[in-house]
C-alpha cells in the first residue's frame, strides 16, 4: 500500500506542527485585531485542517478519485453556504425599495 | 493465533472483490464517501452559526468569552494527540507490530475519554453559570441582546454535543478494534478497519479544528 | 480472469447441470433471506417493503381524495385530514419513491450490468435494509399513535415548537432511512467506479448505470442536510433550543433552506433513475441505440449538480430576499434543460426505429409524455410572478404528480415489467399488463389533470374545503383516482399470479443488449460463471438482430 511509506517521524513532525499552530491561534486571539482576528484564525485552522488530511489521512498518496470526492464535497459545502447567504445577506436590500429614496411610489412600500 | 497461522488459514479478500488492491481502494473510497456525507451533516450546523453570527457578531463574542479558553484548548490539544496516535496505531497495524496496535488504540481511546469529560465537566459548569439555556432551565445574561446570547449557547450545545456523539461512536468502535488487536487480529492485509476507522478518527479531529476558534475565539480575549 | 462470455458475439455460456441452481432456490429458510447479502435478494426483500408502503401511502390518498368530493368536511375532520395527506406525503416520498428504484431495481441490476458477483459492500447492503425497517417501524408507530399533521414538509415553527402531534416519532423514523439512502448511494457508487468488468469503459456502460450513478451522488451529499434538520427540529421539540425559534432571533426561514437543500435534490433522487429505466426500454423496443448516448449519459449528471442550486425556488413567497428569489429562478430554468436533452433524445431514438408496443414500452411512452408535461409546468412555476399566483394550489400538486406518478412511477412500474422475467424466471400475461398501463394512463390524467386547473382558479392544496364552485373538478379528479387504483391492482395481482403460473422465461426473452441479459433467469447467486470481458459498445442492437437473422442465439 502506497502510503505505508509514510514515515513515524512524518507523523511526529506533523504533530509539532499542529501544536504550534494552535499555540498561535490562541495567541492571536489574545489581541484586538478587528476585522483580522477572523481571517488569522480561519487561516490557521485551515492550516491545521491541510496538515491533518494530507498526512494524517494520507491525501497526498491517495487515488486521483478520493482527491476529487474530498474536492467535490467542498464544493458543495460552498454551495449550501453561498446560496443561502445569497438570501441572508441581501434581505435588507429588500428595505430600500419602497423606502424614503424612492419617489415614485405614493406610499412606502409595506 | 500466531499471525502467521490466521494468515494461512484465512484470505482477507472478501468474495466480491479480485484482489486485495481493489478491496482496499473500495474500502477507502466507501470511507472518504461516507466522510462527504458527515461533512455536509456538519455543514448545516456551521451554515446556522454563520448566518447568526454575522447578524450580531459583537453579542457572540460577548458570549465566547464566557467559554472557557482553558479547558478548550486543552481539548484541542488532547485531540491532536489522539489523532497521532491514531495515525501510529493504523501503522502498527499495517506493520503487523500487534504490540504496538494495542497500546496506540488504547491511547487513544484514553485521551478521547478525557476529551469527552472535559467537555462535560465544561457543560456542567455552564450548567452552574445559567448559560444552559435548555430543556426551560433560566438564562443568565446581564449584558445586551439576551436572545442573541442564548443563540449561541443553543449553537454551542448543539454543535460540540453533535461533535461529542460523533466521538462517542468513533470510542465504541475503537473497543471493538482494540478486542479484535488483542486476539491478533487486524494486522497486516486485515488492517483495513484499522485505517478506515482512522480517516473516521481524523474527520472528527478535523471538526474540532474548526469548532474550536468559530465558538471559543471569536472576539479577542 | 478469462473471458466465457463474450458479448462482442453474444456465446452463452454454458453452466451445465449447475444452470438449474438460481439466487432463489439457493436456500428457502427464512434465515436465508433475512441474513442475505446477495444483493438481488436483498432487492426482493425491498421490493416487498416499499410495495407495502404504496399500499399504505395509496390508502391515505384514498381517503384523501374522498373527502374532497365533497366541498363540505364530509369525511373526516380538519385535523384528520391533515394527518392524512401528511402520512401520504412522508410515505409516498420518503418510504416508497426514494427507495423505490434505486433499492429495487438497482440493488438487482447494478452488480449485473457491471459484471460484478455482488456490490462493493454487501453487509453493508443488507444493514441498508434493516435500516429503512427500522425507519419505516418510527414511521408506523406515528402514524397509528395518532398521527403527524404538519404535512410532509415540517415548517417550522409549526412542526418545532407548536404542534401537538408524533412529529418526534416521524422525524425519527425518516432519520433513520435516511442513513439507508446514504448507504445504498455508497455502495452504488463505490461498485460502478472499482467493479466494472475488464474492457467496460464509462462510456460502454448502460445508461440505467449513469443515471444510478448521478443518483447516488444526490443521494450521498443531499441526505444528510435532511438528517441535520431534522435532528434540529428534533431538539428543539425536546430540549426547547431555538435555532429556528424567532423570540431568540432564529430564523424559522433557516429551516426551509435546509429542508429544500436536501428535498428539491430528492425530487432528482425520485426522477433520474427512472428516466435510467426509460434509457434502457426505449432502445429494446426500437431495437436501435438511443440518439446521442453520451448527451443523455451526461445530462444525468448535469441534472445531479444543477438539482442542488435551485432549492430556493419553493421559498419565493416564503419570506426569501428577492435577490435571492431571481437567482434561484434562473438557476431554476437551467436546470430543465438537461431533462429537456433526454426528452428529445428519447424521442430522436424513435426516429426509424422499429417500434413494438409492448407494456415496458407503454410505460416509456407514457413517461415520456407525462414527464414532458410535468417539466413544463415546473418552469412556469420556476417564474417568480407565476409562483405567487399558484404557490400552495393544487397546480402545484398537480405538477409534482405529473412527474413523481406520471414519471417515477411509470418508470418503475415499466423497469419491474422489463426485468420481471430477469429477477423471477417468468413472463408475466402481456394482455393483462398493457391493460394495466392503459388503465393507469387514463386513471392518472383524469386524476391530476384538473388539479392543474383546481389550482390555477386558485383552490389552496391541503385544504379539505373548497368553495362549491370546485367540486366539479374535485369529483372529476376523485373519479380518475378510482380509475389509478384499479390500474394499480392489476399489476399487483397478475405479477403475483406470473409467479406460480407464468410462462418461464429465458435468458433474454426482449433480445436487449446488456450483460444482465447474458446470465439465466434467474441469475445463479453469483451472476456469471466467470466475469465477463466486454469488448462491444453498449446498445449493439443491430448487431443483436443481424446475428438472430443469421440464426444465432441471443
Amino acid at each position: 500500500m502506497s502510503h505505508k511509506r509514510s514515515d513515524i517521524s512524518i507523523y511526529v513532525t506533523v504533530y509539532v506542527v499542529l501544536l504550534v499552530l494552535l499555540a498561535l491561534t490562541v495567541e492571536a486571539a489574545r489581541h484586538d485585531l478587528g476585522h483580522w482576528n477572523f481571517a488569522v484564525t480561519m487561516a490557521i485552522a485551515g492550516a491545521k485542517a491541510v496538515c491533518i488530511g494530507l498526512f494524517f489521512m494520507h491525501l497526498r498518496t491517495s487515488t486521483p478519485l478520493v482527491k476529487l470526492v474530498v474536492t467535490a464535497s467542498l464544493l458543495w459545502i460552498a454551495i449550501l453556504f453561498s446560496l443561502s447567504l445569497a438570501d441572508y445577506w441581501t434581505r435588507d436590500w429588500d428595505s430600500l425599495v419602497g423606502g424614503s429614496r424612492d419617489v415614485s411610489r405614493s406610499d412606502a412600500a409595506q | 493465533m500466531s499471525d502467521e497461522t490466521q494468515a494461512a488459514q484465512l484470505s482477507p479478500l472478501a468474495h466480491q472483490f479480485d484482489d486485495l488492491a481493489q478491496q482496499n481502494e473500495a474500502d477507502d473510497l466507501g470511507m472518504w464517501l461516507f466522510l462527504c456525507t458527515e461533512l455536509m451533516f456538519f455543514g448545516g450546523l456551521f451554515l446556522a452559526y454563520t448566518i447568526y453570527r454575522t447578524r450580531d457578531e459583537a453579542t457572540f463574542a460577548a458570549a465566547s468569552r464566557e467559554l472557557e479558553l482553558l479547558w478548550g484548548t486543552v481539548n484541542t490539544a488532547v485531540l491532536l494527540t489522539s489523532s497521532l496516535t491514531m495515525a501510529l496505531a493504523v501503522h502498527a497495524a499495517e506493520t503487523r507490530h500487534r504490540q504496538k496496535l494495542i497500546v496506540f488504540l488504547f491511547v487513544t481511546m484514553l485521551l478521547g475519554c478525557a476529551f469527552v469529560s472535559i467537555k462535560f465537566m465544561e457543560y456542567y459548569h455552564k450548567y452552574l453559570h445559567g448559560l444552559m439555556p435548555l430543556l426551560g432551565l433560566p438564562f443568565k445574561w446581564d449584558g445586551t441582546s439576551p436572545g442573541h446570547a442564548e443563540m449561541f449557547f443553543d449553537l454551542y450545545f448543539v454543535m460540540t454535543g453533535v461533535h461529542a456523539l460523533h466521538m462517542l461512536i468513533g470510542l465504541g468502535i475503537m473497543l471493538v478494534l482494540l478486542v479484535q488487536a488483542t486476539r491478533g487480529r487486524l494486522l497486516g492485509g486485515f488492517s483495513g478497519p484499522v485505517r478506515v476507522t482512522g480517516l473516521y478518527w481524523h474527520f472528527v479531529d478535523l471538526v474540532w479544528v474548526f469548532l474550536f476558534p468559530l465558538l471559543y475565539l471569536i472576539g479577542a480575549r | 480472469m478469462t473471458a466465457l462470455i463474450e458479448t462482442g458475439s453474444m456465446k452463452m455460456p454454458d453452466l451445465g447441470p449447475l444452470s438449474k441452481r438460481n439466487y432463489l432456490n439457493s436456500g428457502y429458510t427464512v434465515r436465508s433471506w433475512l441474513l442475505t447479502t446477495d444483493h438481488k435478494r436483498i432487492a426482493l426483500l425491498y421490493l416487498m417493503s416499499i410495495t407495502f408502503f404504496f399500499v399504505l401511502g395509496g390508502a391515505a390518498a384514498t381517503l384523501v381524495r374522498l373527502d374532497l368530493m365533497t366541498p363540505q368536511a364530509d369525511l373526516v375532520q380538519s385535523e384528520t385530514f391533515n394527518k392524512l395527506f401528511t402520512a401520504h406525503g412522508v410515505i409516498m416520498v420518503f418510504f416508497f419513491l426514494v427507495p423505490s428504484i434505486p433499492a429495487v431495481l438497482g440493488n438487482f441490476l447494478v452488480p449485473l450490468m457491471v459484471g460484478a458477483r455482488d456490490l462493493a459492500f454487501p453487509r453493508l447492503n443488507l444493514l441498508s435494509w434493516y435500516i429503512y425497517m427500522l425507519g419505516g417501524l418510527f414511521t408506523l408507530y406515528a402514524l397509528l399513535a395518532g398521527g403527524v399533521d404538519t404535512g410532509w414538509t415540517f415548517y417550522a415553527p409549526y412542526s418545532s415548537t407548536y404542534s401537538n402531534t408524533y412529529v418526534m416519532a416521524t422525524a425519527v423514523g425518516i432519520f433513520i432511512t435516511g442513513f439507508s439512502s446514504i448507504l445504498t448511494g455508497l455502495n452504488f457508487i463505490v461498485t460502478i467506479h472499482k467493479m466494472r468488468a475488464p474492457g467496460l469503459t464509462w462510456f460502454r456502460l448502460p445508461l440505467f448505470i449513469w443515471s444510478i450513478y448521478a443518483t447516488s451522488i444526490i443521494m450521498v451529499l443531499g441526505t444528510p442536510v435532511l438528517a441535520i434538520t431534522l435532528l434540529l427540529v428534533g431538539l428543539e421539540r425536546i430540549l426547547g433550543l431555538g435555532i429556528f425559534d424567532p423570540r431568540l432571533g432564529g430564523d424559522p426561514i433557516l429551516f426551509q433552506h435546509l429542508f429544500w437543500f436536501y428535498s428539491h435534490p430528492a425530487v432528482y433522487i425520485m426522477i433520474l433513475p427512472s428516466m435510467g429505466v426509460i434509457s434502457e426500454i426505449i432502445p429494446c423496443y426500437c431495437r436501435k441505440r438511443p440518439f446521442g448516448y453520451a448527451f443523455i449519459g451526461f445530462s444525468s449528471f448535469a441534472i445531479a449538480v444543477f438539482s442542488f442550486l435551485v432549492w430556493g425556488h419553493h421559498l419565493f413567497v416564503s419570506g426569501q430576499s428577492i435577490y435571492a428569489g431571481m437567482v434561484f429562478s434562473m438557476l431554476s430554468y437551467l436546470v430543465a434543460i438537461p431533462s429537456a436533452v433526454k426528452v428529445f433524445n428519447w424521442t430522436a431514438s424513435l426516429h426509424k426505429g422499429s417500434i413494438s408496443f409492448d407494456t415496458p414500452m407503454l410505460y416509456a411512452l407514457g413517461f415520456v409524455g407525462l414527464f414532458t408535461m410535468g417539466g413544463l409546468t415546473g418552469l412556469f412555476v420556476a417564474a417568480l410572478a407565476v409562483d405567487v399566483h399558484v404557490h400552495d394550489t393544487y397546480f402545484i400538486v398537480a405538477h409534482f404528480h405529473y412527474i413523481m406518478v406520471g414519471g417515477a412511477v411509470m418508470g418503475y412500474l415499466g423497469g419491474i415489467h422489463f426485468w420481471w422475467p430477469k429477477m423471477t424466471g417468468r413472463l408475466y400475461p402481456e394482455g393483462w399488463a398493457r391493460l394495466s398501463a392503459i388503465l393507469i394512463f387514463i386513471g392518472f390524467n383524469l386524476t391530476f389533470f384538473p388539479q392543474y386547473i383546481l389550482g390555477y382558479l386558485g383552490m389552496p392544496r391541503r385544504y379539505h374545503i373548497y368553495p362549491p364552485e370546485f367540486q366539479v373538478l374535485n369529483v372529476m379528479s376523485s373519479a380518475g383516482a378510482s380509475i389509478l387504483g384499479v390500474g394499480y391492482f392489476f399489476p399487483l395481482t397478475y405479477l403475483v399470479w406470473s409467479l406460480y403460473y407464468g410462462k418461464r422465461a429465458s435468458a433474454n426473452p426482449w433480445r436487449a443488449t446488456g450483460l444482465e441479459w447474458q446470465t439465466p433467469s434467474p441469475p445463479p447467486t453469483e451472476n456469471f460463471a466467470e466475469t465477463p470481458i466486454v469488448l462491444d459498445e453498449a446498445y449493439d442492437y443491430k448487431r443483436m438482430d443481424g446475428q438472430l437473422a443469421e440464426g444465432g442465439t441471443a
